[in-house]
């Protein structure tokens, strides 16, 4: 199922005012409702390394497993749907990838990266992140962070020590208490959501959350929604206005009309002479 | 590392470094800082220090805790903070800033790991990137379990409307700006509205009308930007139609969009 006709991408990523390489990889495979988003940390180059490899495995792989199965496609022994499952498991691909890496490399020692990857289906999301990357909504006026950050600032939050306004203020940023590649195992949070018709999406790294607030992020896709690349633009230039600290990535997807599963027997018959 | 400096009547006694997770403070000997004054509980109130940050929290004592002179429960503690108990004051000093050159470095992610042993809490501003492994930190025994997969969606406060409330966070981030910007306004010159003003608060403002016409005005460090958004037609300045890249604003140029001029100018 094409969902191009569905679905408007646009991203931008930029190395910040402060430092010279981009830890940060972003990819989409538009066709597909696929976007991806890392954001790579460890010396020199090995967060290019880590983020690189998790962009690039999980958009071949899963573009491969896509072709062969709708991530609808229900499962007759567990009942349970396609994407979870092929998320999960192309994130562990990914992460052991990384991991092996940073294993058997000296250079790429303690290597790892966030993730956050959103995939379009039947007038769903579902969306799989690790550490403090993010998905965010804008669906109407209103707009809503929808992912929770692994960190432990949000734990603090969790637990009741910060609220989220003296977060802005704590020496603590930038600590993820998860990301791939840096443990053997790992296990993303994965949620489904219904889209809408009208919808905007926005994956970013804490290059954006950290430097523009939630509010001012809301307000310029209200403005710009209706030019999506302007938008992307426009939020890494606030982020880089606002002192760019770190590498800023933002990808947007906005919901141009319903794209609902063919569940009728003709698509299905069409489906299998594709 | 943070540290406290304990002082009654304008008298400096002692410097206390945080280097324990919690430092308790109290009447009582067992206290890390013993203060031995009848206005001071046995237990009186006690610093939670995770990594960076420092959190005081009163134990139910008979005087209270006082921050910049308010009485507090629990508070997460800034610079230069000072609390008193009794005619007793200690000033917090949250750690030295790193150097410039070391702040980029500082804000890179890391990665905390539960179960690991516990590492002095200058971990996290750890050595440049030679030793490998120096990009995790350890997370104290204290800090919580992480969050399991139970909660989704959290609008939380990020669900604000665009009301009022914006202003003031409008405010907050363009002081966060590099280079003061002047204030500008727009002044519409023809129409049923014309002669009427508006002053360009916000980062961005959208003039036309969605779906035909519609640009924006940023406001940045360097000064005022318009940047066409849709609409087949781009706006003009003073009568030429910009391209496609953000066009500086200067004072008293006119744009015309949607069939509407509009004078843009610096407020003196």
């Amino acid at each position: 199922m094409d969902l191009s006709q569905a679905l408007e991408i646009a991203s931008h990523t930029d190395p910040g005012m402060v430092r010279s390489n981009n830890e940060d990889s972003i990819a989409s495979v538009p066709d597909q409702g696929l976007v991806v988003l890392a954001d790579g940390m460890g010396g020199y180059n090995a967060g290019e390394v880590a983020s690189g490899m998790a962009t690039t495995m999980l958009t071949t792989e899963l573009r491969q497993l896509l072709e062969k199965h709708a991530p609808f496609e229900v499962d007759p022994q567990s009942g349970q749907k396609a994407a979870p499952k092929m998320l999960q498991q192309q994130i562990a691909k990914a992460n052991t990838a990384i991991y092996q890496a940073s294993q058997s490399q000296p250079q790429y020692a303690g290597m790892g990266t966030t993730l956050v990857v959103a995939l379009f289906y039947d007038n769903k999301v579902m969306v799989a992140h690790i550490g403090d990357s993010r998905l965010y909504r804008m669906r109407g006026d209103e707009f809503s962070q929808v992912s929770k950050d692994h960190s432990l600032l949000q734990e603090q939050i969790d637990a009741g020590m910060l609220t989220k306004e003296q977060a802005k203020h704590s020496s603590n940023k930038n600590l993820v208490t998860k990301a791939l590649g840096i443990d053997p195992v790992v296990e993303p949070e994965i949620h489904e959501y219904d889209t809408l018709p009208g919808d905007i999406y926005l994956l970013c790294s804490d290059g954006l959350s950290d430097m523009v607030s939630d509010d001012d992020i809301g307000m310029t896709l209200q403005a710009l929604g209706a030019n999506l690349n302007l938008a992307a633009q426009q939020l890494v230039q606030m982020a880089n206005d606002n002192g760019g600290r770190d590498n800023v990535s933002v990808i947007l997807i906005k919901i141009l009309r319903e794209y609902p599963a063919g569940q009728g027997l003709a698509s299905k018959i069409f489906g299998w002479f594709r | 590392m943070a540290k406290l400096i304990l002082s009654m009547d304008g008298l400096v006694l002692k410097e206390i470094p945080l280097s324990k997770e919690r430092t308790t403070i109290g009447r009582k000997p067992h206290n890390d800082i013993q203060i031995d004054n009848l206005a001071v509980s046995g237990e009186h109130a006690v610093i939670v220090t995770i990594l960076a940050d420092s959190f005081l929290e009163d134990l139910g004592s008979t005087n209270g805790t006082f921050v910049n002179g308010k009485t507090v429960k629990k508070h997460f503690l800034q610079n230069n903070d000072v609390i008193e108990l009794g005619k007793y004051k200690l000033k917090y000093m949250a750690e030295a800033v790193p150097g410039a050159s070391k702040a980029a470095d500082f804000e890179k992610t890391m990665v905390l790991r539960p179960g690991a042993a516990r590492k002095p809490p200058e971990a996290p501003a750890a050595a440049p990137a030679a030793a490998a492994p120096a990009h995790v930190a350890t997370m104290p025994a204290a800090a919580p379990a992480p969050v399991s997969a139970a909660a989704p969606a959290a609008p939380a406060a990020a669900a604000k409307s665009h009301g009022d409330t914006q202003v003031g966070v409008t405010a907050a981030s363009v002081a966060a700006a590099a280079a003061p910007v002047r204030h500008a306004m727009l002044k519409l010159m023809s129409g049923a509205g014309a002669g009427k003003e508006l002053e360009l608060v916000k980062p961005l403002t959208t003039l036309g009308k969605p779906g035909v016409q519609v640009a924006v005005i940023t406001r940045r460090p360097q000064g005022f930007f318009i940047t066409h958004v849709e609409g087949a037609n781009k706006p003009s300045v003073n009568g030429k139609p910009i391209e496609v890249q953000a066009h500086a604003l200067n004072d008293h140029d006119v744009i015309e969009l949607a069939g509407v001029k509009v004078e843009f100018f610096f407020k003196t």
